[in-house]
C-alpha cells in the first residue's frame, strides 16, 4: 500500500514557476504559507498584502486575492483591508528591508494597535532585489555592496531584532523567529506560521513570524553554503525561538 | 514502493535535495531543461527510498511535486 | 444613532464638520487620518461617529500610513477616505500615484494651508498644482472638486465618493482653511447617487473564481504603454462627462474674472462693484479643477477682451486658463500669496488698473 506523503498545496497556482534565484529560501517560505492556508481551510477568505522587493512576486504563485503595497506600507495596507472587511483573513508577506527599514513605523504601529492580521517577514540580512545592499538586519562585519569593508558600529550602527521588538508590543499575540536552514527547522517554521495565522483567526491580535533565510546570489555563496551561514552565523545573532505566545500564557 | 516525482522544468539545479536525501538517491542528470540546468534526477535501482519527503521539504522551487511512501 | 437623523434639517455648521458629516451620509465605511490644522475637526468628528455606527476608524501613525490604509480598504470595494492639509498631503503623493495606477476609489479631502514647507495655518490655494498636476511619480490625474461654500463642501463630498467609485480613480475634495473653519447654514440631503457595483474587481477572497491581483508593477514596456493609453482614455471620458463650472454675466462680458474655491466669493462681489461702475464683467468658477473646463473657456475667449485670474497663491490656475485661452486674448493675474481671499474692493481696483 502506497500513500502520498507530500504534494504541492492547493493554495499555490497549478502552473506556478518561481522566479526566485536558485536556492533562494523565499520559495520554501511561500510554499509553507500556502500549505498552512490549505490546512486551515482559509484560501477563499484570504487576502495578501504583498510588499516591494523579492517578496512581491508571491502574488504570481499563490492562489489567493492579492494587493501590492507601496514599499514598506504592507502593514498599513493590510490594516485597511482588515478594517474594511473584518471577516477576511489578511496577511502580509514582506522582506526585512520592507518591514523593518522603510516600513518600520507601519509595522510597529500595526503591532501596537493589535491589528487582527498576520505578518510573515523574510530576514536574509540584505536588500535582495536591488543587488545586496546593507539593510536593517545586515550583521556586524557583513560585507555588502554598500558596506564594502563590512558593517561596523561606528559607520553603520547595529542590526535590528524584529521578533524581539514585535514581542514587546502589547497588541501582538504571537511572535517567533524561525529558520529555513534545515528540514527540521523548516518543519518548525511551518508550525510558527500556522500559529501566527491562528491567533488572527481567534481574534487575539497580530501574529508575526521572522524567517531566517539564505540569499545565495547576494551572499556570493552556493545554496548549501548559504544555509551553513544561516546556521553558524545568523542564528548566533538572531536567536531562534518563540518570543511571545499569549495562547501559551493562557 | 516509496518514490518521488520530479518536475524537471522547475529544477534550478541548486541540488539541495541531493544533500538532503539520507539514502543518496538523487543525482545530477545529464539531461538539461529549458533553463539550461542539468536537472536533479531520482535514481533508486534497489528500492531504497524511505518516502521521508525531506527532499521535497527542502526543494525551494516546487520541483519535487509528489512523494509516496509504502 | 442612525445616519438618517443627520439629514433634512438646515444647520449652522463648520466646513470641516460638514465634510465629515457628508462622508458619513455618503456611506463612508472607513476613515483613516492623522491630525493637522486646519482640518483636524474632520478626524475628531469621525472618530466618535464611525465607532457609534460600527464603521472603521484608525488614528494612523502618519499620513503615509493613512493613505495606504485607504488603499487597502478601497481594494475591497469599500468607501474609504482620509483628510489632510498641504505639507501632509505631500506625504500622500506616493500613495496617490499607486492608487491611480491601481485604479482605486480613494477619496482625499485636502484642506489647504499656507506653504511651502510648514508654511502657516492661514488659508491658501497654493496646492492647486499639487492636486491638479499630480504630486507623485508617473503619468496620472486625480479628479479634483473645489467647493466655494460650506453647503458645497457637503454636496461635493457626496460627489467625490460617487465619482471615485464610478471611475475607479482617486478623487480630491480641495477645500482650504477658510472653508474648513467657517460656519454656514447647510442642508444635508440624503446621498443622491446610485451605488456602484464593484463585484467584478474588488478583493473579497478567491471564492468560486480566479484570484484577483491589484498591482502597479508592470515589467514589460509594451504592456505599460497599453495600460497608460487605457488610463488616459478614462480621463478623457471623465473630462467629457464630469466637467463642472459656474459662470455669471459672461454673455455680455468684456472681462471675465476666473477664480476657484473660497476666493470666488470675493470675486463675485468685486465683479458686482465693477459692473456698478459700468464695466461689463462676468465671473467664471471651475468647480472641477481636473477635468478643467478648457472648452468653455476657449469658447468665451472668442468673444471677451480679457480674462483676469484671481488666486491665493503666486499664480497657479492662471497657467491652465492661459492654456485654454491659447493666446486669443490677454490672461492677467491678481493674487495674494497666502491668507484669506483678497478684499472685493482690492480685486476691483486691481482689475480696473488692468483695463
Amino acid at each position: 500500500m502506497t500513500t502520498q506523503v507530500f504534494k504541492l498545496p492547493e493554495s499555490l497556482k497549478k502552473d506556478a514557476k518561481y522566479t526566485f534565484c536558485p536556492g533562494c529560501d523565499h520559495g520554501v517560505a511561500v510554499r509553507l504559507v500556502a500549505e498552512v492556508i490549505d490546512e486551515l481551510g482559509i484560501r477563499e477568505d484570504a487576502i495578501v498584502a504583498a510588499a516591494i522587493g523579492c517578496s512581491v512576486t508571491i502574488y504570481d504563485f499563490i492562489n489567493i486575492d492579492a494587493l501590492e503595497s507601496p514599499h514598506g506600507r504592507a502593514m498599513a495596507v493590510a490594516t485597511g483591508i482588515k478594517r474594511a472587511k473584518p471577516d477576511k483573513f489578511v496577511f502580509t508577506y514582506q522582506g526585512d528591508g520592507d518591514f523593518a527599514s522603510i516600513g518600520w513605523a507601519e509595522s510597529m504601529h500595526a503591532a501596537l494597535r493589535g491589528e487582527k492580521i498576520s505578518s510573515i517577514c523574510i530576514n536574509n540580512t540584505t536588500f535582495g532585489m536591488t543587488g545586496g545592499q546593507l539593510g536593517p538586519t545586515t550583521m556586524m562585519g557583513q560585507v555588502t555592496t554598500t558596506s564594502p569593508t563590512g558593517r561596523n558600529e561606528e559607520y553603520y550602527g547595529y542590526p535590528i531584532k524584529m521578533a524581539e521588538h514585535m514581542a514587546l508590543c502589547d497588541g501582538v499575540a504571537f511572535s517567533a523567529r524561525v529558520s529555513l536552514d534545515s528540514v527540521a527547522n523548516i518543519r518548525k517554521a511551518k508550525q510558527a506560521i500556522k500559529k501566527a495565522f491562528e491567533v488572527q483567526l481567534q481574534g487575539l491580535g497580530l501574529g508575526f513570524v521572522e524567517i531566517l533565510a539564505g540569499c545565495p546570489t547576494n551572499w556570493r555563496m552556493s545554496p548549501e553554503q548559504a544555509h551553513d551561514r544561516v546556521k553558524n552565523e545568523m542564528m548566533q545573532t538572531f536567536k531562534l525561538g518563540i518570543y511571545k505566545d499569549i495562547t501559551a500564557q493562557q | 514502493m516509496s518514490h518521488i516525482v520530479i518536475e524537471e522544468s522547475r529544477c534550478k539545479a541548486c541540488y539541495l535535495c541531493i544533500k538532503e536525501c539520507p539514502k543518496k538517491l538523487i543525482r545530477v542528470s545529464e539531461k538539461t531543461n529549458a533553463l539550461g540546468n542539468n536537472v536533479a534526477e531520482f535514481y533508486d535501482p534497489n528500492n531504497e527510498c524511505l518516502g521521508c519527503a525531506m527532499c521535497a521539504t527542502r526543494c525551494p522551487d516546487l520541483a519535487i511535486t509528489e512523494v509516496y511512501r509504502g | 444613532m442612525t445616519v438618517e437623523c443627520l439629514t433634512g434639517k438646515k444647520v449652522l455648521i463648520k466646513g470641516n464638520y460638514a465634510i465629515a458629516q457628508a462622508a458619513v451620509l455618503a456611506g463612508c465605511d472607513c476613515y483613516f487620518g492623522y491630525p493637522i490644522t486646519p482640518q483636524s475637526e474632520i478626524g475628531e468628528y469621525l472618530s466618535g461617529k464611525m465607532q457609534e455606527l460600527g464603521r472603521g476608524y484608525v488614528s494612523a501613525e502618519s499620513e503615509i500610513a493613512s493613505i495606504n490604509m485607504v488603499i487597502g480598504a478601497c481594494a475591497t470595494g469599500a468607501r474609504a477616505m482620509t483628510s489632510s492639509s498641504s505639507c501632509a498631503v505631500s506625504l500622500m503623493q506616493e500613495g496617490l500615484s499607486y492608487a491611480c495606477t491601481d485604479e482605486l476609489p480613494v477619496v482625499l479631502v485636502s484642506v489647504m494651508r499656507g506653504g511651502p514647507g510648514l508654511g502657516n495655518i492661514y488659508p491658501s490655494q497654493g496646492d492647486y498644482y499639487q492636486s491638479v498636476k499630480g504630486g507623485g511619480n508617473g503619468d496620472y490625474r486625480t479628479i479634483v472638486l473645489a467647493p466655494s461654500t460650506v453647503q458645497e463642501c457637503a454636496d461635493l463630498t457626496y460627489k467625490a465618493f460617487y465619482l471615485a467609485h464610478k471611475y475607479k480613480t482617486p478623487t480630491i475634495l480641495l477645500a482650504d482653511g477658510l472653508l474648513g473653519q467657517m460656519m454656514e447654514p447647510v442642508e444635508f440631503k440624503p446621498y443622491p447617487y446610485e451605488d456602484i457595483d464593484n463585484s467584478d474587481w474588488a478583493l473579497s477572497g478567491a471564492k468560486g473564481r480566479e484570484p484577483r491581483i491589484i498591482r502597479s508593477y508592470g515589467p514589460l514596456a509594451d504592456d505599460r504603454c497599453e495600460f497608460l493609453e487605457k488610463l488616459f482614455a478614462k480621463y478623457k471620458t471623465i473630462e467629457e462627462n464630469e466637467t463642472m463650472w459656474e459662470e455669471n454675466n459672461t454673455e455680455e462680458a468684456d472681462i471675465v474674472l476666473v477664480s476657484f474655491g473660497s476666493t470666488s466669493r470675493n470675486v463675485n462681489t468685486a465683479a458686482k462693484i465693477l459692473r456698478e461702475k459700468g464695466y461689463k464683467v462676468g465671473t467664471f468658477r471651475p468647480i472641477t479643477l481636473f477635468p478643467f473646463p478648457n472648452k468653455r473657456l476657449a469658447e468665451l475667449a472668442q468673444k471677451v477682451k480679457m480674462f483676469v485670474t484671481v488666486e491665493v497663491n503666486m499664480g497657479q490656475m492662471v497657467d491652465d486658463v492661459r492654456l485654454a485661452v491659447n493666446g486669443k486674448v490677454p490672461v492677467e493675474l491678481v493674487h495674494k500669496g497666502v491668507g484669506a481671499p483678497p478684499d472685493p474692493e482690492y480685486i476691483a481696483a486691481q482689475v480696473e488698473g488692468l483695463i
